[in-house]
């Protein structure tokens, strides 16, 4: 693993995406059993759409950052010069290049798994993952790897990479912009209120893919607040609408290849929050963050994790 | 003193002119923060967002990060008090050149506690990373384009609109940190931002006449606030010092003077007029200024407090003090 910026293209592009986003789910569990809890849940959902996203979907660069990234450098602002967008991990901002925006930024362990298995991010990144000074942070800022907006507070990427989108468009770029979002921030008003502006400005560069998994930190997303037909809402919005099996590359991956027609796409990814890892399953619907009560338990999952399939 | 009706209008048309990147966005309030007529001389750079400023917040960070400088143009209630994460997450904390145009600050508006922004100077100081400006005449509602255009960061105005008085020669610009001396006096020291400028400039020479000698200052830049202009005239102040602003006394002028005199261990008396820890009501301008102890007399009230002797002035001889178009005292080659 050189830092030098330009990583070929690893050995997992060669390999079916599907076998990749396997990999993603075992080194997510690995890390979780190593940190001793963690977001686990959002790999098993989730690890298809990475892989669909970084392996076929996304027109991005190579990376611009180093493999092992640097420590925290402040936070941005006119005294400090040294802070560096986690964005360089996607490449550069280019016109033809696409951009990912990263909504879920609790998603960033995923994220990062994500990132190695495309050969943009040391494996060792993973050992300064919640390490004080360290900018793999736990909920990802735009200075962590692979993060270009700061999310942490949900919904909040629609809007901003609705803008980015715009401003790509006045600016005749033919780049387009993809955003992954997690269902739960639809309960959010702000989502809404940006589906309707990129309805009405006729964003079209834009595409949000949904993981659909159905759950959130309380529990299920019907017990908590339920958000129907995200399909019908959507629709009704005047915004395209695709569903698909979110564990379907080849399902996941159609929908970004139609041309488009005015409107802003969203793929809406219907996922399995314990798929690979069906021990997790016991927990439901408490599968927001693993947390072990008991060393039995973490031994349980430490049997799972050994015996974790990535051919599977 | 010359009245300017809608200066905004027909100079931020000029000024964009040249400046292909600045684009105005909009919450359904284009006429009422004067952009209509921008609208219409370009409207290629105008995108109205309708009512949803959570999400305008967001596509003016997208659009400063592809290189555009938004002028967002809404009420101050709308852009700092409804979508303040947004404010705070998707603008200040990546320190993206967006401009915040806040119109209707504290008590210049009869709609009611709903559209009075009384604690958005509080609420901006304390975000890192923003730039805090007030207007306070025509002058500066012109001016303040040309300051906010150089910071390297989000700038929030507290914007004058409709007939504004020119209180400041147009030849005399706002400049960033840079207050503006009005008046000369060693007794008390009065500090004014905004609407409240002129009720002193009234209050000032009519103190000076019954023998209170004031040093006056207009502020323009409530953060950064380090103004050696500020602090000479603290330390100048015998006999105390009075802060008079538009906005509750927590968190705005009257606390960031505080702050300044306690870090200088200047341990002369101040007092804050403002709102009180109370939110206003619907009502014109010059009745709430009254009823809230915003006006000149209040001022000469403060200070008679402040030098502990009554000055005999009254509300007739401060109506009949005629305003001119004041020269700054503190030329920048005196500093």
């Amino acid at each position: 693993m050189e830092g030098e910026g330009m990583p070929t293209r690893t050995s997992a592009t060669a390999e079916p995406l599907e076998r990749v986003a396997q990999r993603i789910r075992k080194r997510v569990f690995e890390h979780v059993m190593r940190n001793g809890g963690g977001y686990l849940s959002q790999a098993c959902s989730s690890a298809e759409l990475f892989a669909a996203l970084y392996g076929r979907i996304m027109k991005l660069g190579p990376s611009t950052a180093p493999m092992m990234p640097l420590p925290f450098a402040g936070s941005p602002g006119p005294g400090n010069p040294n802070y560096v967008s986690g964005g360089a991990y996607n490449g550069p901002a280019e016109p033809d290049l696409d951009r990912f925006i990263f909504s879920p930024a609790h998603y960033a362990l995923v994220l990062y798994a994500a990132l190695i298995e495309f050969g943009r991010l040391a494996p060792e990144a993973l050992e300064e993952f919640n390490r004080d000074g360290s900018t793999v942070e736990m909920i990802g800022a735009e200075h962590s790897p692979g993060v270009e907006t700061t999310t942490g507070s949900l919904a909040q990427a629609i809007s901003q990479a609705g803008g980015i989108a715009l401003g790509r468009r006045l600016k005749g770029e033919r780049g387009r912009v993809w955003v992954l979002m997690s269902d739960g921030e639809f309960q959010e008003g702000q989502v809404w209120e940006a589906v309707q502006a990129l309805v009405h400005h006729r964003i079209d560069n834009l595409a949000v893919f949904a993981d659909i998994n159905g759950q959130q930190v309380d529990g299920t997303t019907d017990e908590v607040m339920a958000i129907g037909s995200l399909a019908a809402k959507l629709q009704a919005f005047g915004a395209r609408v695709v569903e698909v099996d979110g564990h379907d590359i080849e399902a996941l991956a159609a929908p970004a290849e139609a041309e488009p027609d005015g409107r802003p796409l969203f793929v809406l990814a219907y996922t399995d929050p314990v798929r690979g890892i069906p021990l997790l399953g016991e927990r439901a619907p408490h599968l927001h963050y693993l947390r072990f009560s008991s060393d039995e338990e973490r031994e349980r999952y430490q049997r799972a994790c050994d015996a974790f399939d990535e051919e599977a | 003193m010359e009245i300017v009706n809608r200066p905004h209008v027909a100079n931020f048309i000029r000024w964009s002119a040249d400046k292909p990147k600045v684009l105005v966005l909009t919450a359904d309030l284009t006429n009422s923060c004067e952009v209509g007529a921008w609208r219409d001389t370009y409207p290629e750079r105008y995108f109205s967002l309708g009512m949803a400023e959570q999400n305008l917040m967001g596509f003016a960070a997208g659009l400063a990060r592809e290189g555009f400088e938004p002028f967002v143009h809404t009420f101050a209630v709308f852009i700092y008090r409804r979508p303040f994460d947004q404010l705070a997450m998707s603008i200040a904390y990546p320190n993206l050149p967006v401009r915040l145009m806040a119109f209707l600050p504290g008590v210049t508006t009869p709609g009611g506690v709903t559209h009075q922004a009384i604690e958005d100077v509080a609420l901006m100081r304390a975000t890192p990373n923003m730039t805090v400006l007030e207007t306070g005449d025509a002058t500066e509602v012109e001016s303040v384009l040309d300051v906010a255009h150089a910071v390297d960061g989000p700038v929030y105005v507290r914007f004058l609109r409709g007939r504004v008085p020119r209180l400041f020669p147009a030849s005399e610009p706002m400049v960033l940190g840079r207050a503006r001396l009005l008046h000369e006096g060693d007794d008390v020291t009065v500090l004014t931002a905004g609407i409240t400028t002129e009720e002193a400039m009234r209050a000032v020479p009519a103190l000076s006449d019954a023998g209170v000698q004031a040093t006056h200052l207009h502020v323009s830049t409530h953060k950064p606030f380090d103004d050696p202009t500020v602090l000479a005239a603290l330390k100048r102040a015998k006999r105390g010092v009075v802060t008079l602003e538009n906005h509750v006394i927590t968190g705005g002028l009257g606390s960031a003077v505080a702050e300044l005199m306690a870090e200088h261990a200047l341990g002369t008396p101040l007092v804050r007029l403002g709102l009180r820890d109370v939110y206003a009501h619907g009502a014109s301008q010059a009745y709430l200024m009254r009823e809230y102890g915003l006006d000149a007399m209040s001022l000469v009230r403060a200070v008679e407090r402040v030098t502990g002797s009554e000055t005999g002035l009254s509300e007739q001889d401060l109506a009949s003090v005629r305003i001119e178009p004041v020269h700054s005292l503190a030329k920048a080659e005196a500093l």
